[in-house]
Protein backbone atom coordinates (compact mmCIF):
# COMPACT_ATOMS: atom_id res chain seq x y z
CA UNK A 1 0.00 0.00 0.00
CA UNK A 2 2.80 2.50 -0.81
CA UNK A 3 0.58 4.08 -2.88
CA UNK A 4 -2.30 4.66 0.13
CA UNK A 5 -1.19 8.62 0.06
CA UNK A 6 -1.86 9.33 -3.81
CA UNK A 7 -5.02 7.46 -3.74
CA UNK A 8 -6.73 9.29 -0.62
CA UNK A 9 -5.37 12.66 -2.10
CA UNK A 10 -7.48 11.75 -4.94
CA UNK A 11 -10.85 11.35 -3.59
CA UNK A 12 -9.71 14.17 -1.08
CA UNK A 13 -9.28 16.52 -3.70
CA UNK A 14 -12.30 15.02 -5.68
CA UNK A 15 -14.88 15.08 -2.86
CA UNK A 16 -13.56 18.34 -1.04
CA UNK A 17 -13.92 20.09 -4.19
CA UNK A 18 -17.02 19.41 -4.96
CA UNK A 19 -18.16 19.95 -1.10
CA UNK A 20 -16.25 23.33 -1.43
CA UNK A 21 -18.33 24.88 -4.35
CA UNK A 22 -21.56 23.64 -3.26
CA UNK A 23 -21.18 25.23 0.08
CA UNK A 24 -20.12 28.22 -1.78
CA UNK A 25 -23.12 28.23 -4.13
CA UNK A 26 -25.20 27.72 -0.79
CA UNK A 27 -24.09 30.49 0.74
CA UNK A 28 -23.55 33.11 -1.46
CA UNK A 29 -27.66 31.64 -2.84
CA UNK A 30 -28.42 32.71 0.76
CA UNK A 31 -26.74 35.83 1.03
CA UNK A 32 -28.75 36.92 -2.67
CA UNK A 33 -32.00 35.89 -1.76
CA UNK A 34 -32.67 37.94 0.68
CA UNK A 35 -32.60 40.99 -1.36
CA UNK A 36 -35.11 39.73 -4.18
CA UNK A 37 -38.63 39.10 -3.40
CA UNK A 38 -40.36 35.77 -4.10
CA UNK A 39 -42.65 36.88 -6.57
CA UNK A 40 -39.13 37.52 -8.71
CA UNK A 41 -37.76 33.82 -8.61
CA UNK A 42 -39.27 31.50 -10.74
CA UNK A 43 -38.55 28.75 -8.84
CA UNK A 44 -40.91 29.17 -6.25
CA UNK B 1 -15.59 43.32 -51.42
CA UNK B 2 -14.88 46.75 -52.35
CA UNK B 3 -15.88 47.69 -49.17
CA UNK B 4 -13.71 45.11 -47.66
CA UNK B 5 -10.88 46.40 -49.88
CA UNK B 6 -11.57 49.87 -48.16
CA UNK B 7 -11.77 48.62 -44.39
CA UNK B 8 -8.62 47.30 -45.05
CA UNK B 9 -7.04 50.27 -46.93
CA UNK B 10 -8.08 52.66 -44.21
CA UNK B 11 -6.07 49.89 -41.49
CA UNK B 12 -3.50 49.47 -42.89
CA UNK B 13 -3.14 53.54 -43.34
CA UNK B 14 -3.57 54.47 -39.51
CA UNK B 15 -1.12 51.79 -38.99
CA UNK B 16 1.57 52.95 -41.58
CA UNK B 17 0.98 56.67 -40.43
CA UNK B 18 1.04 55.46 -36.43
CA UNK B 19 4.38 53.04 -37.72
CA UNK B 20 3.12 50.54 -34.72
CA UNK B 21 4.58 47.72 -36.94
CA UNK B 22 7.18 49.32 -37.82
CA UNK B 23 8.64 51.17 -33.84
CA UNK B 24 7.07 48.25 -31.76
CA UNK B 25 5.75 44.62 -33.32
CA UNK B 26 8.89 44.40 -35.24
CA UNK B 27 11.70 45.21 -32.43
CA UNK B 28 9.20 43.12 -29.95
CA UNK B 29 9.09 40.34 -32.06
CA UNK B 30 13.04 40.16 -32.96
CA UNK B 31 14.14 40.81 -29.38
CA UNK B 32 12.03 37.57 -27.93
CA UNK B 33 13.93 35.55 -30.87
CA UNK B 34 17.37 36.61 -29.80
CA UNK B 35 15.94 36.26 -26.12
CA UNK B 36 14.98 32.58 -26.73
CA UNK B 37 18.85 31.81 -27.98
CA UNK B 38 20.23 33.57 -24.96
CA UNK B 39 17.72 31.31 -23.05
CA UNK B 40 18.70 28.66 -24.38
CA UNK B 41 21.98 29.21 -25.17
CA UNK B 42 22.86 25.43 -27.20
CA UNK B 43 23.55 25.93 -30.78
CA UNK B 44 22.06 22.90 -31.57
CA UNK B 45 19.15 22.97 -29.59
CA UNK B 46 18.19 26.71 -31.32
CA UNK B 47 18.49 25.59 -34.44
CA UNK B 48 16.43 22.24 -33.35
CA UNK B 49 13.60 24.56 -31.55
CA UNK B 50 13.94 27.53 -34.76
CA UNK B 51 10.33 26.72 -36.60
CA UNK B 52 8.53 26.64 -33.06
CA UNK B 53 10.15 29.56 -31.56
CA UNK B 54 9.57 31.52 -34.92
CA UNK B 55 5.77 30.84 -34.67
CA UNK B 56 5.34 31.15 -31.10
CA UNK B 57 6.40 34.65 -31.31
CA UNK B 58 4.03 35.63 -34.42
CA UNK B 59 1.74 34.51 -31.73
CA UNK B 60 2.36 37.08 -29.22
CA UNK B 61 3.22 39.29 -31.61
CA UNK B 62 -0.62 38.80 -33.23
CA UNK B 63 -1.72 39.68 -29.39
CA UNK B 64 -0.08 42.63 -29.70
CA UNK B 65 -1.28 43.79 -33.27
CA UNK B 66 -5.09 43.02 -32.48
CA UNK B 67 -5.18 44.94 -29.35
CA UNK B 68 -3.97 47.89 -30.93
CA UNK B 69 -6.21 48.01 -33.73
CA UNK B 70 -9.24 47.38 -31.78
CA UNK B 71 -7.95 49.93 -29.39
CA UNK B 72 -8.01 52.15 -32.35
CA UNK B 73 -11.17 51.10 -32.89
CA UNK B 74 -13.12 51.61 -29.57
CA UNK B 75 -11.56 55.37 -29.27
CA UNK B 76 -14.04 57.58 -29.82
CA UNK B 77 -16.48 54.63 -31.11
CA UNK B 78 -14.94 54.79 -34.58
CA UNK B 79 -16.44 51.06 -34.91
CA UNK B 80 -19.84 51.76 -34.53
CA UNK B 81 -20.00 54.61 -36.51
CA UNK B 82 -18.08 52.69 -39.62
CA UNK B 83 -20.95 50.19 -38.49
CA UNK B 84 -23.86 52.75 -38.50
CA UNK B 85 -22.92 53.84 -41.94
CA UNK B 86 -23.73 51.56 -44.98
CA UNK B 87 -20.62 48.96 -44.36
CA UNK B 88 -21.88 45.22 -44.16
CA UNK B 89 -20.41 43.99 -40.60
CA UNK B 90 -19.12 40.65 -42.97
CA UNK B 91 -16.95 43.51 -45.07
CA UNK B 92 -15.74 45.31 -41.87
CA UNK B 93 -14.05 41.62 -40.68
CA UNK B 94 -12.90 40.84 -43.87
CA UNK B 95 -11.38 44.25 -44.40
CA UNK B 96 -9.80 43.90 -40.80
CA UNK B 97 -8.76 40.28 -41.54
CA UNK B 98 -6.85 41.48 -44.33
CA UNK B 99 -5.30 44.69 -42.93
CA UNK B 100 -3.97 42.13 -40.15
CA UNK B 101 -2.46 39.82 -42.66
CA UNK B 102 -0.44 42.23 -44.78
CA UNK B 103 1.01 43.02 -41.76
CA UNK B 104 1.27 39.54 -39.75
CA UNK B 105 2.76 38.64 -43.68
CA UNK B 106 5.41 40.59 -43.35
CA UNK B 107 6.24 39.83 -39.71
CA UNK B 108 6.30 36.36 -40.29
CA UNK B 109 8.76 36.71 -43.48
CA UNK B 110 10.94 39.37 -41.10
CA UNK B 111 11.12 36.18 -38.35
CA UNK B 112 12.12 33.76 -40.94
CA UNK B 113 15.01 35.50 -42.37
CA UNK B 114 15.67 36.21 -38.58
CA UNK B 115 16.01 32.43 -38.00
CA UNK B 116 18.23 31.94 -40.93
CA UNK B 117 20.32 34.83 -39.81
CA UNK B 118 20.44 34.38 -36.28
CA UNK B 119 19.78 30.39 -35.72
CA UNK B 120 21.53 29.32 -38.69
CA UNK B 121 18.47 27.69 -40.02
CA UNK B 122 18.59 26.67 -43.55
CA UNK B 123 15.85 26.44 -46.66
CA UNK B 124 17.22 24.50 -49.79
CA UNK B 125 15.73 24.72 -53.22
CA UNK B 126 12.14 23.16 -53.74
CA UNK B 127 11.38 24.12 -49.69
CA UNK B 128 10.92 27.44 -50.89
CA UNK B 129 7.50 26.91 -51.96
CA UNK B 130 6.85 24.72 -48.35
CA UNK B 131 7.99 27.90 -47.04
CA UNK B 132 5.79 30.49 -48.99
CA UNK B 133 3.10 28.75 -48.43
CA UNK B 134 2.96 28.35 -44.60
CA UNK B 135 3.94 31.82 -44.18
CA UNK B 136 0.60 33.10 -46.25
CA UNK B 137 -1.58 30.26 -44.52
CA UNK B 138 -0.52 30.96 -41.20
CA UNK B 139 -0.75 33.94 -41.37
CA UNK B 140 -4.21 33.81 -42.33
CA UNK B 141 -4.92 31.56 -40.12
CA UNK B 142 -3.78 34.12 -37.53
CA UNK B 143 -5.07 37.64 -38.66
CA UNK B 144 -8.79 35.82 -38.62
CA UNK B 145 -8.64 34.37 -35.18
CA UNK B 146 -6.96 37.46 -34.11
CA UNK B 147 -10.16 39.42 -35.99
CA UNK B 148 -12.28 37.24 -34.57
CA UNK B 149 -11.76 37.22 -30.78
CA UNK B 150 -10.56 40.75 -30.94
CA UNK B 151 -14.27 41.88 -31.87
CA UNK B 152 -15.03 38.89 -28.83
CA UNK B 153 -13.43 41.12 -26.37
CA UNK B 154 -13.77 44.49 -27.85
CA UNK B 155 -15.26 47.38 -25.14
CA UNK B 156 -14.30 44.90 -22.35
CA UNK B 157 -12.31 45.82 -19.39
CA UNK B 158 -9.22 43.91 -18.96
CA UNK B 159 -9.47 42.78 -22.46
CA UNK B 160 -5.73 42.59 -23.02
CA UNK B 161 -5.41 39.77 -20.53
CA UNK B 162 -8.70 38.40 -21.64
CA UNK B 163 -7.62 38.35 -25.42
CA UNK B 164 -4.68 36.18 -24.64
CA UNK B 165 -6.44 33.45 -22.80
CA UNK B 166 -9.10 33.08 -25.29
CA UNK B 167 -7.24 32.99 -28.51
CA UNK B 168 -3.81 31.26 -27.38
CA UNK B 169 -5.77 27.80 -26.86
CA UNK B 170 -7.10 28.57 -30.30
CA UNK B 171 -4.25 28.87 -31.80
CA UNK B 172 -2.59 25.87 -30.37
CA UNK B 173 -3.24 23.86 -33.77
CA UNK B 174 -2.07 26.88 -35.83
CA UNK B 175 1.42 26.70 -33.88
CA UNK B 176 1.93 22.98 -34.04
CA UNK B 177 0.88 22.67 -37.81
CA UNK B 178 3.58 25.86 -39.01
CA UNK B 179 5.52 24.81 -36.80
CA UNK B 180 5.58 21.33 -37.97
CA UNK B 181 5.51 22.41 -41.34
CA UNK B 182 8.49 24.78 -41.23
CA UNK B 183 10.67 22.65 -39.27
CA UNK B 184 9.91 20.32 -42.74
CA UNK B 185 10.92 23.47 -44.71
CA UNK B 186 14.04 24.01 -42.92
CA UNK B 187 15.20 20.55 -43.97
CA UNK B 188 14.88 18.53 -40.57
CA UNK B 189 15.82 14.99 -39.91
CA UNK B 190 12.69 14.01 -38.25
CA UNK B 191 10.18 15.51 -40.84
CA UNK B 192 9.96 15.10 -44.08
CA UNK B 193 8.29 17.52 -46.78
CA UNK B 194 5.59 15.14 -47.18
CA UNK B 195 4.22 15.42 -43.89
CA UNK B 196 4.92 19.31 -44.04
CA UNK B 197 2.79 19.60 -46.67
CA UNK B 198 0.17 17.63 -44.56
CA UNK B 199 0.73 20.04 -41.92
CA UNK B 200 -0.12 22.86 -44.54
CA UNK B 201 -3.18 21.55 -45.23
CA UNK B 202 -4.10 21.70 -41.90
CA UNK B 203 -3.16 25.45 -42.06
CA UNK B 204 -5.26 25.76 -44.74
CA UNK B 205 -8.47 24.14 -43.04
CA UNK B 206 -7.86 26.03 -39.82
CA UNK B 207 -7.94 29.66 -41.93
CA UNK B 208 -10.74 28.76 -44.04
CA UNK B 209 -12.96 27.31 -40.87
CA UNK B 210 -11.90 29.99 -38.39
CA UNK B 211 -12.85 32.88 -41.47
CA UNK B 212 -16.06 31.22 -42.43
CA UNK B 213 -16.93 31.57 -37.92
CA UNK B 214 -15.47 35.21 -37.96
CA UNK B 215 -17.77 35.66 -40.94
CA UNK B 216 -20.79 34.20 -39.08
CA UNK B 217 -19.97 35.78 -35.64
CA UNK B 218 -18.32 39.43 -36.25
CA UNK B 219 -22.31 40.51 -36.98
CA UNK B 220 -23.73 39.37 -33.89
CA UNK B 221 -20.27 40.48 -31.86
CA UNK B 222 -20.83 43.95 -33.31
CA UNK B 223 -24.64 44.47 -33.27
CA UNK B 224 -25.41 47.54 -31.09
CA UNK B 225 -26.70 46.88 -27.70
CA UNK B 226 -30.61 46.41 -28.02
CA UNK C 1 -41.15 35.65 5.12
CA UNK C 2 -38.49 35.92 1.94
CA UNK C 3 -37.46 32.63 0.73
CA UNK C 4 -33.90 32.09 1.66
CA UNK C 5 -32.44 29.40 -0.44
CA UNK C 6 -32.32 28.13 -4.17
CA UNK C 7 -33.50 25.01 -3.01
CA UNK C 8 -36.56 22.89 -3.61
CA UNK C 9 -37.75 19.91 -3.21
CA UNK C 10 -36.33 18.58 -6.38
CA UNK C 11 -32.68 19.78 -5.46
CA UNK C 12 -33.25 18.16 -2.12
CA UNK C 13 -34.09 14.67 -3.41
CA UNK C 14 -30.99 15.28 -6.01
CA UNK C 15 -28.52 16.00 -3.69
CA UNK C 16 -29.60 13.21 -0.81
CA UNK C 17 -29.27 10.75 -3.39
CA UNK C 18 -26.29 11.82 -4.96
CA UNK C 19 -24.35 11.79 -1.52
CA UNK C 20 -25.87 8.25 -1.02
CA UNK C 21 -24.53 7.17 -4.26
CA UNK C 22 -21.25 8.80 -3.45
CA UNK C 23 -20.99 7.16 -0.17
CA UNK C 24 -21.62 3.97 -1.30
CA UNK C 25 -18.69 4.63 -4.47
CA UNK C 26 -16.17 5.33 -1.94
CA UNK C 27 -17.16 2.42 -0.05
CA UNK C 28 -17.08 0.00 -2.67
CA UNK C 29 -13.85 2.01 -3.92
CA UNK C 30 -11.96 1.39 -1.02
CA UNK C 31 -12.93 -1.81 0.42
CA UNK C 32 -15.27 -4.13 -1.66
CA UNK C 33 -13.64 -3.73 -5.22
CA UNK C 34 -10.42 -5.82 -5.19
CA UNK C 35 -6.65 -4.33 -6.34
CA UNK C 36 -5.74 -4.57 -10.13
CA UNK C 37 -3.68 -7.85 -11.17
CA UNK C 38 -1.41 -4.99 -12.63
CA UNK C 39 -2.01 -1.89 -11.57
CA UNK C 40 -2.11 -2.61 -7.95
CA UNK C 41 -4.24 -0.43 -5.51
CA UNK C 42 -4.04 2.68 -7.78
CA UNK C 43 -6.70 1.29 -9.67
CA UNK C 44 -9.18 2.54 -6.57
CA UNK C 45 -8.18 6.57 -8.04
CA UNK C 46 -9.84 5.49 -11.20
CA UNK C 47 -13.51 5.33 -9.74
CA UNK C 48 -13.00 9.08 -9.25
CA UNK C 49 -10.87 9.79 -12.58
CA UNK C 50 -12.57 8.33 -14.86
CA UNK C 51 -16.43 9.65 -13.41
CA UNK C 52 -14.88 13.15 -13.21
CA UNK C 53 -13.57 13.28 -17.03
CA UNK C 54 -17.16 12.09 -18.03
CA UNK C 55 -18.85 14.62 -16.36
CA UNK C 56 -16.51 17.39 -17.47
CA UNK C 57 -17.40 16.46 -21.14
CA UNK C 58 -21.16 16.08 -20.68
CA UNK C 59 -20.93 19.69 -18.58
CA UNK C 60 -19.62 21.00 -21.61
CA UNK C 61 -21.69 19.46 -24.15
CA UNK C 62 -24.55 21.06 -22.32
CA UNK C 63 -23.06 24.43 -22.61
CA UNK C 64 -22.33 23.83 -26.34
CA UNK C 65 -26.19 22.69 -27.13
CA UNK C 66 -27.70 25.31 -24.62
CA UNK C 67 -25.55 27.93 -25.92
CA UNK C 68 -27.14 27.21 -29.65
CA UNK C 69 -30.61 27.13 -28.57
CA UNK C 70 -30.32 30.94 -26.19
CA UNK C 71 -28.23 32.33 -29.82
CA UNK C 72 -31.26 30.66 -32.24
CA UNK C 73 -33.92 31.61 -29.62
CA UNK C 74 -32.29 35.55 -29.80
CA UNK C 75 -32.07 35.45 -25.74
CA UNK C 76 -35.45 36.33 -25.94
CA UNK C 77 -35.02 35.08 -21.74
CA UNK C 78 -31.44 34.43 -20.31
CA UNK C 79 -32.40 30.67 -18.74
CA UNK C 80 -30.45 28.73 -21.52
CA UNK C 81 -27.18 31.70 -21.14
CA UNK C 82 -27.59 30.74 -17.52
CA UNK C 83 -27.99 26.96 -17.79
CA UNK C 84 -24.84 27.23 -20.45
CA UNK C 85 -22.64 29.43 -17.93
CA UNK C 86 -23.81 27.30 -14.89
CA UNK C 87 -22.82 23.90 -17.10
CA UNK C 88 -19.45 25.50 -17.86
CA UNK C 89 -18.46 26.22 -14.20
CA UNK C 90 -18.84 22.43 -13.21
CA UNK C 91 -17.36 21.42 -16.29
CA UNK C 92 -14.21 23.66 -15.45
CA UNK C 93 -14.27 21.90 -11.38
CA UNK C 94 -15.01 18.31 -12.74
CA UNK C 95 -12.22 18.68 -15.82
CA UNK C 96 -9.66 20.06 -12.80
CA UNK C 97 -10.40 17.45 -11.24
CA UNK C 98 -9.93 14.67 -13.79
CA UNK C 99 -6.75 16.46 -15.36
CA UNK C 100 -5.14 15.99 -10.90
CA UNK C 101 -6.53 12.83 -10.50
CA UNK C 102 -5.40 11.66 -13.73
CA UNK C 103 -1.62 12.90 -13.03
CA UNK C 104 -1.56 11.71 -9.92
CA UNK C 105 -2.84 8.35 -11.10
CA UNK C 106 -0.17 8.79 -13.84
CA UNK C 107 2.75 8.86 -11.65
CA UNK C 108 1.49 5.68 -10.11
CA UNK C 109 1.29 4.00 -13.07
CA UNK C 110 3.48 5.47 -15.61
CA UNK C 111 6.14 6.87 -13.34
CA UNK C 112 5.42 10.71 -14.35
CA UNK C 113 2.99 13.22 -13.61
CA UNK C 114 1.89 14.22 -17.58
CA UNK C 115 2.56 12.67 -20.80
CA UNK C 116 1.94 14.41 -24.18
CA UNK C 117 -0.36 12.23 -25.92
CA UNK C 118 -3.54 13.09 -27.58
CA UNK C 119 -6.20 13.03 -25.05
CA UNK C 120 -4.20 14.49 -22.35
CA UNK C 121 -3.54 17.20 -24.40
CA UNK C 122 -6.86 17.99 -25.49
CA UNK C 123 -8.16 17.71 -22.53
CA UNK C 124 -5.50 20.61 -21.64
CA UNK C 125 -6.71 23.07 -24.18
CA UNK C 126 -10.42 22.02 -23.47
CA UNK C 127 -9.57 23.05 -19.97
CA UNK C 128 -7.80 26.47 -20.78
CA UNK C 129 -10.86 27.09 -23.16
CA UNK C 130 -13.70 27.09 -20.82
CA UNK C 131 -11.67 28.88 -17.85
CA UNK C 132 -10.99 31.62 -20.69
CA UNK C 133 -15.31 31.84 -21.20
CA UNK C 134 -15.37 31.59 -17.80
CA UNK C 135 -13.54 34.74 -17.41
CA UNK C 136 -15.42 36.27 -19.94
CA UNK C 137 -18.90 35.58 -18.48
CA UNK C 138 -17.75 36.88 -15.11
CA UNK C 139 -17.34 40.34 -16.46
CA UNK C 140 -19.81 42.59 -15.60
CA UNK C 141 -22.23 43.92 -17.93
CA UNK C 142 -25.49 44.08 -19.84
CA UNK C 143 -27.27 40.16 -19.53
CA UNK C 144 -28.31 40.08 -23.18
CA UNK C 145 -24.97 41.30 -24.27
CA UNK C 146 -22.91 38.71 -21.84
CA UNK C 147 -25.62 36.27 -23.46
CA UNK C 148 -24.46 37.10 -27.08
CA UNK C 149 -20.85 37.05 -26.68
CA UNK C 150 -20.71 33.74 -24.55
CA UNK C 151 -23.05 31.99 -26.75
CA UNK C 152 -20.82 32.96 -29.46
CA UNK C 153 -17.87 31.80 -27.78
CA UNK C 154 -19.19 28.59 -26.52
CA UNK C 155 -19.78 27.97 -29.78
CA UNK C 156 -16.65 28.73 -31.40
CA UNK C 157 -15.42 26.60 -28.81
CA UNK C 158 -17.07 23.47 -30.42
CA UNK C 159 -15.42 24.67 -33.59
CA UNK C 160 -12.05 24.54 -31.99
CA UNK C 161 -11.82 21.08 -30.00
CA UNK C 162 -12.10 19.03 -33.26
CA UNK C 163 -9.11 20.91 -34.39
CA UNK C 164 -6.76 20.72 -31.42
CA UNK C 165 -7.27 16.90 -31.14
CA UNK C 166 -6.92 16.56 -34.95
CA UNK C 167 -3.80 18.67 -34.66
CA UNK C 168 -2.35 16.62 -31.59
CA UNK C 169 -3.17 13.74 -32.83
CA UNK C 170 -0.98 14.43 -36.27
CA UNK C 171 1.60 15.99 -34.13
CA UNK C 172 2.30 13.01 -31.99
CA UNK C 173 1.48 10.42 -34.84
CA UNK C 174 4.45 11.80 -36.82
CA UNK C 175 6.42 11.96 -34.12
CA UNK C 176 7.52 8.41 -33.83
CA UNK C 177 7.79 7.93 -29.43
CA UNK C 178 7.40 5.49 -27.62
CA UNK C 179 3.50 4.84 -27.07
CA UNK C 180 1.67 6.04 -24.05
CA UNK C 181 0.28 3.29 -21.99
CA UNK C 182 -3.38 3.39 -22.17
CA UNK C 183 -5.03 4.10 -18.77
CA UNK C 184 -8.04 2.54 -19.15
CA UNK C 185 -6.61 0.00 -21.45
CA UNK C 186 -4.70 -2.00 -19.16
CA UNK C 187 -7.19 -2.92 -16.58
CA UNK C 188 -8.94 -5.61 -16.67
CA UNK C 189 -12.36 -4.81 -15.06
CA UNK C 190 -14.63 -7.33 -12.97
CA UNK C 191 -18.26 -7.27 -12.40
CA UNK C 192 -17.78 -5.29 -9.27
CA UNK C 193 -15.24 -2.99 -10.60
CA UNK C 194 -17.93 -2.32 -13.35
CA UNK C 195 -20.20 -1.31 -11.30
CA UNK C 196 -18.83 0.75 -8.76
CA UNK C 197 -17.30 2.42 -11.78
CA UNK C 198 -21.18 2.96 -12.92
CA UNK C 199 -22.22 3.79 -10.03
CA UNK C 200 -19.78 6.95 -9.59
CA UNK C 201 -20.89 8.43 -13.15
CA UNK C 202 -23.83 7.99 -11.77
CA UNK C 203 -23.67 9.74 -8.68
CA UNK C 204 -21.05 12.44 -10.40
CA UNK C 205 -24.17 12.80 -12.75
CA UNK C 206 -26.19 13.66 -9.89
CA UNK C 207 -23.92 16.34 -8.13
CA UNK C 208 -23.97 17.74 -11.59
CA UNK C 209 -27.14 18.11 -11.74
CA UNK C 210 -27.79 19.48 -8.37
CA UNK C 211 -24.94 21.92 -9.17
CA UNK C 212 -25.79 22.79 -12.77
CA UNK C 213 -29.76 23.98 -11.20
CA UNK C 214 -28.68 25.52 -8.12
CA UNK C 215 -25.68 27.44 -9.83
CA UNK C 216 -28.22 28.35 -12.71
CA UNK C 217 -30.92 29.73 -9.95
CA UNK C 218 -27.47 31.74 -8.30
CA UNK C 219 -27.45 33.32 -11.85
CA UNK C 220 -30.50 34.43 -11.79
CA UNK C 221 -30.35 35.74 -7.96
CA UNK C 222 -27.12 37.87 -9.62
CA UNK C 223 -28.59 38.86 -12.66
CA UNK C 224 -32.13 40.13 -10.62
CA UNK C 225 -29.96 41.68 -7.72
CA UNK C 226 -28.36 44.45 -10.39
CA UNK C 227 -31.46 44.78 -10.82
CA UNK C 228 -31.92 43.81 -14.21
CA UNK C 229 -35.28 42.81 -15.48
CA UNK C 230 -36.46 42.64 -11.65
CA UNK C 231 -39.87 44.74 -12.15
CA UNK C 232 -40.32 42.77 -15.51
CA UNK C 233 -40.11 39.42 -13.95
CA UNK C 234 -42.13 40.69 -10.91
CA UNK C 235 -44.95 41.80 -13.42
CA UNK C 236 -44.73 38.76 -15.32
CA UNK C 237 -45.17 36.80 -11.79
CA UNK C 238 -48.30 39.25 -11.21
CA UNK C 239 -49.63 38.82 -13.99
CA UNK C 240 -49.88 34.99 -13.98
CA UNK C 241 -51.07 35.06 -10.69
CA UNK C 242 -54.29 37.64 -11.86
CA UNK C 243 -54.54 35.33 -15.27
CA UNK C 244 -54.73 31.92 -12.50
CA UNK C 245 -57.43 34.30 -10.71
CA UNK C 246 -59.24 35.54 -13.12
CA UNK C 247 -59.86 32.36 -14.78
CA UNK C 248 -61.13 30.53 -11.13
CA UNK C 249 -63.59 33.05 -10.99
Amino acid sequence: MDDIGFILASWLITLGSIGVLAFVTLRRARQLAEHVPDEAKPWL
Amino acid sequence: MKQALVVARKDLLVEFRARLLLVRVIPFALLVLVLFAVALDSEPLILRAASGLVWLTMLFSTLLLVQRTYDVETQDAALEVLLTSAVEPVNVFFGKLFAAFVQLLVLSVLLVFGAIVLYGATVSGSNVVLLVTIVVSAAWGLASVGTLYGAVVANMNGRDSLLALLALPVLAPLLIGASRATEAAFGSQTIDTASGWAWVALLAVFAVVFSAAGAAAFGALMEPEA
Amino acid sequence: MVSRSTGTTTTRVIGIAAIAVLAWVVVSAFFITPADFQQGESVRIMYAHVPAAWIAYLAFITTGITSGISLARRHRTLGFDRVAGASAEVGVLFMGLALITGSLWGRLTWGTFWQWDPRLTTTLFLFVTYVGYLAVRNIDGDPHRRAKRSAILALLAVLEIPLVHFSVVLWRSLHQEASVLNPDGDVRLDDMMLFTLFSGVVGFTLVFVWMVIHRQRLATLRDLQQGVGLDAAIAARRNEGAAIAGGGQ
